[in-house]
């Protein structure tokens, strides 16, 4: 009986020949409104990375009260994925196939966008200035479809190298580096930037660390012990207070260079003590809005009004909030400068043609620039010291684009 | 239940799984074939958990074994897919029968702590094995195009495919639980003694059932690999043996149907949790558990046998 009740279902199942199919001209796009999707960890481990996805929305409210996008509002669709690449593979499926964006825009995080990455190309939507500093994202001859935003990690790699070539002849480099993809690129940007006779030479010891460790207290000072003068300190912002509080504590005192992802008055130097951060060397692109120097700068000021009336509940001392700002700024320019034509390829040829765009909260003189065959918008940065109180800028600007 | 009415449940089932490609989209199926995945895995805790009384809160690390033996053998040796779920088997068959061994020592909450410290140790084990893993950049995966000419896309030849060893391991599970071996693994469940006393080899029993659920769940996830096309660490943290978990309560303990509800559990609710609330999913979710805890303290399976059982009495006035 199971068997064959089971058998004439299997057969009439069969008969039905599968046919699926999809047609749509530029999906997401109407003579009102443009979709766009995002997917951002909301819960799970990286959940303080979500106010990005939220502040996006706050600035998208924003453009859409003050009219649209050439008469076009905004319409922002954001999935939780918790950062589970599994999850970002589903919610971008619904983004793409069942929600019908037109284009994905800073997905957070470089495992989710490494799964989405084929899937986002094979099916030319455009996954554009993604949320992660990984150096794979500009590579418009194979991935056409997905472009970065922020610098990447070598190369602001090569941007310390470059300064302990010029400015410390006899280095004794010490690194401290997350042991993961991050750390890794940072650590390749330095090695290649100083070159491998020099990094031979210079770099006397290399320390780990893991994101779950509870302290780096013992890396650090293994570091002094190799007599190390200059200190490459590749963490994030919880490892880097302690960093620079146990260098302080046991008197080591070598060029502290500090990588950018932790350069927060806010969330670093404060916490670890300004007397203790004295005469750290970092490199910025964006204003750090807890510096005090551009606490009367438009750009800030602006920026602060928005935070309170769009954004209220976001924290005025989160540089995430500022980042968000920034790069929904230059999405909206990619779409004004489309006019009409919203098509996908269309959308991906304005991303790749954006000329010497300059951004309230980028540092001043640094341009976003891209081409059909530069998919890395933000390729300039500046290296600055801290004096007890703020960053002071110093030196030019250094440009990847045209070493 | 009359074995009729079950079977007339089993084909109906069936028919509406083979016909599910003609009219959802890709993406529904997509999320259809995550839901196969998870009713793999959940009967593979189901079988430990509901039916032999171990509590495991480690089989997420199951599942990525299963996962990542898949993506290695398909990434550096080209091996053909179809080999590689059954090797993700028959690793965490071996696997999860040598844990069993020093599990036997532990019992319930002890044994929830030591399966849980192997939750934990995953995702970092797998970082540093970055020669093999790929680290933290994972194994990208290219999906499996329909074999024969088929014309069938990859999303619903993926379908079939995980379709197709569902129903193998349900029936396999089936036939396991019902015999001899099933009544031995339910005794040590309700008495260890009892069973011993009766001629049971306790031990052997224990650790092969541990064998045997991770088996299942590394079948899950290798099958997980192949439809996510993606295999990272960060996509095996403690919360997915959590939801494993959740989904063999909910959908019922010691029940093989209760695989299936569970597993439409842990795929659907949380993304209707997020559309009913996007400030606090994890609230609404909470919700949903607590509710359906509470009116379906036996799991979704649980209710729906105790629901027939009142309309067979009602309707033929004998009970089934």
């Amino acid at each position: 009986m199971l068997r064959r009740t089971i058998l004439s279902a299997l057969l009439a199942a069969l008969a039905l020949a599968p046919a699926v199919t999809m047609a749509a001209d530029t999906p997401g796009v109407t003579a009102t409104e443009i979709k766009i999707g995002n997917t951002n960890p909301y819960s799970g481990p990286a959940s303080a990375y979500g106010t990005i996805g939220k502040a996006l929305g706050a600035y998208f409210k924003k453009v859409n009260e003050e009219g649209g996008i050439n008469g076009r509002k905004i319409n922002y669709v954001t999935y939780d994925d918790a950062y589970s690449p599994p999850k970002t593979v589903e919610m971008v499926r619904k983004l793409v196939e069942q929600d019908q964006v037109a284009l994905l825009f800073q997905t957070l995080g470089t495992p989710t966008n490494t799964a989405i990455h084929k899937y986002m190309n094979q099916q030319k939507v455009p996954h554009i200035f993604v949320a992660t500093g990984a150096t794979k994202w500009n590579d418009p001859k194979n991935h056409a479809w997905t472009m970065g935003w922020q610098p990447n990690y070598q190369t602001e790699g090569r941007i310390y190298a470059n300064y302990i070539l010029k400015n410390v002849p006899d280095a004794k480099i010490g690194i401290l580096y997350q042991n993961d993809d991050y750390g890794k690129d940072y650590r390749k940007g330095l090695h290649d930037g100083l070159g491998e006779a020099a990094a031979k030479k210079m770099i006397v010891m290399e320390q780990t660390y893991e994101v779950t460790d509870p302290t780096i207290d013992s890396q650090i000072v293994n570091l002094k012990n190799s007599g190390a003068n200059v200190f490459f300190n590749v963490t994030i912002p919880k490892f880097a207070v302690q960093a620079i509080k146990k260098a302080h504590d046991i008197g080591w005192k070598p060029l502290h260079l500090l990588n950018n992802v932790s350069s927060s008055l806010g969330t670093t130097l404060k916490p670890a003590g300004l007397e203790a951060s004295k005469g750290l060397i970092t490199a910025l692109y964006m204003k750090e809005i807890t510096d005090p120097q551009w606490k009367n700068d438009k750009g800030y000021l602006d920026w602060v009004a928005w935070m309170k009336k769009y954004y209220p509940e976001g924290a005025l001392d989160d540089q995430a909030n500022a980042y968000a700002y920034s790069v929904a700024q230059t999405l909206v320019q990619v779409l004004k400068q489309c006019g009409n034509d919203l098509s996908r390829e269309n959308i991906m040829k304005q991303a790749a043609s954006l000329k010497n765009l300059e951004l309230p909260l980028l540092l001043p003189g640094i341009k976003i620039n891209t081409s059909a065959t530069d998919f890395a918008p933000i390729e300039q940065e500046q290296l600055a010291r801290f004096d007890g109180e703020r960053w002071v800028l110093f030196g030019e600007l250094y440009d990847a684009a045209k070493r | 239940m009359t074995p009729r009415a079950r079977a007339v449940g089993v084909a109906a089932a069936l028919a509406v799984a083979l016909v599910l490609p003609l009219f959802v989209s890709n993406f529904r199926l997509f999320q259809f074939t995550q839901v196969g995945v998870y009713a793999i895995a959940l009967l593979g805790l189901n079988v430990l958990t509901g039916y032999n009384g171990q509590i495991s809160l480690g089989h997420g690390a199951f599942y990525a074994l299963g996962a990542y033996t898949t993506a290695i053998m398909i990434d550096r040796w080209d091996v053909p897919y179809p080999l590689t779920i059954i090797a993700a088997g028959v690793l965490c068959l071996v696997a999860g029968f040598l844990f069993g061994i020093p599990a036997l020592r532990l019992e319930g909450l002890y044994l929830a702590l030591a399966t849980f410290a192997l939750a934990l140790a995953i995702p970092q084990i797998l970082k540093y094995f970055e020669h093999w893993t790929g680290g933290s950049q994972g194994i990208v995966l290219s999906k499996p195009n329909a074999p024969w000419g088929l014309k069938l896309s990859p999303d619903q030849w993926l379908y079939f495919v995980t379709l197709g060893v569902l129903v193998a391991l349900f029936v396999l599970a089936r036939n396991l639980l019902a015999g001899r071996t099933g009544r031995a693994i339910v005794a040590i469940r309700d008495n260890p003694i009892a069973a011993q006393a009766m001629g049971v080899n306790t031990a052997l029993y224990k650790s092969l059932t541990f064998g045997v659920s991770a088996a299942y769940t590394g079948v899950a996830g290798g099958l997980s690999a192949l439809v996510i096309a993606f295999v990272a660490p960060d996509a095996f943290n403690v919360f997915l043996s959590i939801t494993l978990l959740v989904g063999i309560v909910i959908g019922g303990l010691a029940s093989i149907s209760g695989a299936l509800f569970g597993a439409l559990f842990i795929q659907f609710v949380p993304n209707w949790a997020q559309d009913i609330s996007k400030a606090a999913p994890w609230a609404i979710y909470g919700v949903f558990l607590i509710l359906f805890m509470y009116v379906m303290p036996r799991g979704i399976a649980g209710a729906l046998r105790l629901a027939l059982a009142r309309a067979g009495r009602r309707g033929t006035g004998t009970r089934a």
